[in-house]
């Protein structure tokens, strides 16, 4: 089974998972492999169009011949590489971890967590009632989007889309050190006071609704987001001639947010201002 | 990029302490918010930008020590200046600036006192002083355990200094900042109790001979090993090293030689060497009193490394807390530059190299390997995942070999006495001498050499052990106990391996029984959780839980401890199993081998 798609013609490597024998383009990394083989690790730090900073290590297997366990969203598959993803040394890493990460800080917006929970049987309340967390309050300080880092698992993904891997703005990064890192702009200003452009790519790639847009969580804190009831609809932005493409989420018929397909090659699932928030001339009905 | 700076200035002084750091800015671009320095027409066209500016991101640790020496903390103006002009994002200046312990981002008094709260000085202290004036704060291991309890009083302003204060009994009412030529050359020696012995190797010169004066240095057999490295040429002295057995002192007992090799065979360049002085594991000292008492023994073996290697740049990155250690190498490499021993063609031979010292500013993480390198490029000192290794990217991208300070002065002795005689000693797969660090409750604690293959027993028979002994720490806070009758444990890589547990870095620090252990317990947590890097879950998070836990059994013992003590186990399986770097992974071996092996908690 091939892992990637075939660019230009690349070396297989063979090797096993589970003790199965998978072939995988080089250059493609151990959760490359697995996903193409059918297997379900973890992912929560990782994302499809950033380089992995293997930060939360929800994805971690054992592979023969190393002492510590491994984080398959970024090591790069070997030869003769002998993975195991299913073992009860790498199940029960992949179940503290999203213990430790469920008691300090709030994963009810987080996609597949709960599923996790289950499968892994994990039980985030037995580090006791005074166990510390977070605690942050939600940061509404602009009209378009809001932060709020009681939701952060400091995964690095808005730092990183932020910075050289896709808007080069800069205008966060990760302060303080250990528990009290956070996000934040310079001297943790409001974002109105930073480098911030409100593109949204951070928001598009935050993997646990830390980032939201204020649309979504006004009707969150009314009651009303009713993801199931929404459709999705991929267009072209008419803003100007750059041709990127809009996925336009329509609740009772209007637009409540605005994300862009990760897969477009022009794009990578990155817009800009206009046409991340820009909508409202659209559902102007005077 | 896209850089926005904000409109906040800087004042004089801090002005002031960023260029005689980089120099008068060059253009309008790069001059304070708001104000325009000498606007020239060719100013409207061009900008120093984009690479050549970026190139020096590196400068950015340099540049925030400059404003907190300065002016004693950094301020928004400071931080924008200094971010212009480096053309460093100001959000991620904040980030490093807020990763360091020792800069402060709100305004504070001029004077700091860090007292030392970590193991040796915790039994010895009498907890935080009350200075007016003075902003005291508590300080991880200040690496002066031998003299317990120890104090760093650090001034900012346009003479800005610190003072190592220890044995610390209070702080006299104007302590007079020392200079470097002012201390008594023989302070060294005093960290070594086995001064004058004749079998002492790499400590033979500390405490005799002047560590101002390179001629007392060549004196004293000076510059006889990197003129022997001359004649046997880059793969000799790889080869002697090599067969001199000489392994990595840090604590990962790398082979040294294998290293070199490695990083000489890469085909990118430059080539790097850093060495590795960031020595803040609880309870060493070991490296400070070689820099401190013998500092161009660093200088020549940092050139003989680079000379193997194919470094011609090497950096000698050095915690933050050690001053005198500064000065002293500071001193040295520029005397060194000075006679031709650094610089251009050394002793004729056509080989350059330099050494640039890095200071850091308070973070036990960055004596990782890659996040030292981190923190020298300018960025926060969160360990690199592995692989790639240092020999193929390591410091700004390329072949770097790192030793830390014990292990590159050992090539002095392989290379003077030959390999052969060198492996001799020590024990066959241990070769050579190696250094502990004595402290605790001993009657003579210092720095210690020993061939490799003496006993626990024998070391604390030479510092005088304490009756009675409760236990011994092994390889500091990411080392593990051991009991007071496991003193036949031989000090080797292998015998403690075998007796299940490290020698790490070489720590040996004793406790009688007048601190109790759950109290050394809580404070060894409380270490990890301070000093790890934040990156990683099962260590950002973890370390909390480890915290948190210890704290709840403090005062419970047998079964009552018992639901917690498996939830340590769990937490601290997963620390070691799923963290990014060695932080994290020792973060609970201490602690483990406190229950395991002393029994803690146990009724
Ligand atoms: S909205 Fe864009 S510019 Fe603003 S923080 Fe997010 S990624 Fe950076
Ligand atoms: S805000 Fe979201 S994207 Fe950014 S680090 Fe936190 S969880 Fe990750
Ligand atoms: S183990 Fe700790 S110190 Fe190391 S990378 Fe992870 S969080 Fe940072
Ligand atoms: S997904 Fe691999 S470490 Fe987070």
């Amino acid at each position: 089974m091939t892992a990637v798609e075939l660019g230009i013609p690349r070396r297989l490597l063979e090797f096993t998972i589970d003790g199965e024998s998978v072939r995988a383009p080089e250059g493609s990394t151990i959760l490359d492999a697995c996903r193409a083989a059918g297997k379900d690790v973890p992912t929560l730090c990782q994302g499809d169009t950033l380089t992995p900073k293997n930060a939360c290590r929800v994805c971690v297997v054992e592979v023969e011949g190393s002492r510590t366990l491994v984080p398959a969203c970024s090591r790069k598959a070997e030869p003769g590489m002998e993975v195991r993803t299913d073992t009860e040394r790498a199940r029960h890493s992949r179940k503290v971890v999203i213990e430790l990460l469920a008691s300090s800080v709030d994963l009810s917006t987080t996609p597949r967590i709960e599923e996790w929970i289950a499968e892994y049987d994990a039980k985030p309340d037995r580090f006791g009632p005074d166990a510390e967390r977070l605690g942050e309050e939600p940061r509404v300080d602009n009209d378009l989007y809001v932060r709020d880092y009681d939701k952060c698992i400091l995964c690095y993904k808005c730092v990183d889309a932020c910075g050289d891997q896709w808007q080069n703005t800069f205008a966060i990064a990760v302060a303080g050190r250990g528990f009290d890192a956070r996000i934040a702009v310079e001297h943790d200003a409001p974002l109105t006071d930073s480098a911030c452009v409100y593109c949204g790519n951070c928001v598009e790639v935050c993997p646990t609704g830390a980032l939201s847009f204020k649309s979504e969580f006004d009707m969150r804190a009314a009651g009303t987001w009713n993801e199931a009831a929404q459709t999705e609809t991929t267009t072209v932005c008419a803003y100007c001639g750059v041709g990127c493409n809009l996925t336009l989420h329509v609740q009772d018929n209007e637009i409540v947010k605005v994300t862009s397909p990760h897969d477009n090659p022009v794009t990578h699932g990155n817009l800009c201002i206009k046409g991340r928030f820009g909508y409202q001339h659209v559902q102007n009905r005077d | 990029m896209d850089l926005r700076f904000g409109d906040s200035k800087p004042t004089d002084e801090e002005r002031a302490a960023v260029d005689a750091l980089l120099g008068p800015p060059e253009s309008a671009w790069e001059a304070p918010a708001g104000e325009w320095v000498d606007r020239s027409d060719a100013d409207l066209r061009w900008a120093r930008g984009g690479r050549a500016a970026r190139d020096r991101r590196d400068q950015l640790l340099p540049g925030l020590h400059a404003i907190n020496d300065r002016v004693g903390w950094i301020s928004e103006g400071a931080l924008a200046y200094l971010c212009r002009r480096l053309t460093v994002p100001p959000a991620e200046a904040y980030g490093v600036a807020t990763f360091y312990s020792m800069f402060s981002m709100r305004p504070r008094p001029s004077a700091v006192l860090h007292v030392c709260t970590d193991l040796a000085c915790a039994g010895a202290s009498g907890g935080l002083p009350d200075v007016p004036g003075v902003h005291v704060e508590e300080s991880p291991c200040l690496g002066m355990c031998e003299r317990a309890p120890a104090a760093l009083l650090v001034r900012a302003g346009a003479s800005a200094s610190a003072t190592p204060l220890a044995p610390f009994r209070g702080l006299a009412p104007d302590p007079a900042p020392r200079s470097p030529e002012g201390l008594e050359h023989a302070e060294a020696g005093q960290a070594v109790p086995q001064l004058g012995s004749p079998d002492l190797v790499l400590l033979r010169r500390i405490g005799t001979v002047d560590p101002a004066s390179l001629d007392d240095y060549r004196a004293h057999g000076g510059y006889a090993a990197l003129r022997r490295a001359f004649a046997l040429g880059p793969a000799g002295v790889i080869r002697e090293v090599t067969d001199a057995g000489l392994v990595g002192r840090g604590g990962a007992a790398f082979p040294t030689g294998r290293k070199w090799q490695a990083t000489a065979a890469q085909p990118d360049g430059p080539h790097y060497l850093v060495c590795n002085a960031d020595e803040s594991e609880p309870g060493t000292f070991k490296d400070r009193v070689v820099m401190e008492g013998d500092p161009y023994a660093l200088v020549e073996s940092m050139t003989i490394a680079a000379y193997a290697t194919g470094a011609h740049h090497g950096y000698l990155y050095l915690r933050g807390e050690y001053p005198t250690a500064l000065a002293r190498m500071s001193h040295a490499i520029e005397q060194a530059r000075a006679r031709g021993l650094l610089g251009d063609d050394i002793l004729g031979q056509g080989f350059s190299f330099d050494i640039e010292i890095r200071r850091g500013a308070g973070a036990y993480i960055c004596g990782e390997e890659t996040a030292l390198f981190q923190s020298i490029e300018g960025y926060r000192g969160e360990p690199r995942s592995k692989p790639p290794f240092p020999v193929e990217k390591g410091l700004f991208g390329k072949p770097t070999a790192a030793n830390n300070v014990e292990t590159l002065v050992n090539v002095l002795p392989i290379l003077t006495l030959g390999a052969p005689a060198y492996a001799a000693v020590g024990t066959g797969r241990s070769t050579g001498p190696k250094l502990f660090c004595v402290s605790g409750a001993v009657e003579r604690p210092g720095v210690y050499e020993l061939p490799f293959g003496a006993t626990l027993g024998d070391l604390l028979a030479l510092a005088g052990t304490p009756n009675p002994l409760r236990a011994i720490l092994l390889g500091g806070a990411a080392g593990g106990f051991v009991r007071p009758d496991e003193l036949d444990i031989p000090l080797t890589f292998e015998g403690t391996r075998e007796a299940g547990t490290t020698l790490g870095s070489g720590v040996v620090m004793t406790f009688d029984d007048t601190l109790p252990l759950p109290r050394i317990l809580l404070r060894i947590a409380q270490f990890f959780r301070e000093e790890s890097c934040g990156q990683c879950v099962p260590c950002r998070v973890g370390t909390v839980r480890q915290q948190e836990a210890l704290e709840r059994i403090a005062a419970r013992e047998g079964i009552a401890a018992d639901d917690d003590i498996a939830l340590l186990r769990e937490v601290g399986r997963t620390m070691r199993d799923a963290s990014i770097c060695g932080l994290g992974q020792t973060a609970w071996n201490a602690i483990e081998s406190a229950i395991d092996r002393l029994g803690a908690y146990a009724s």
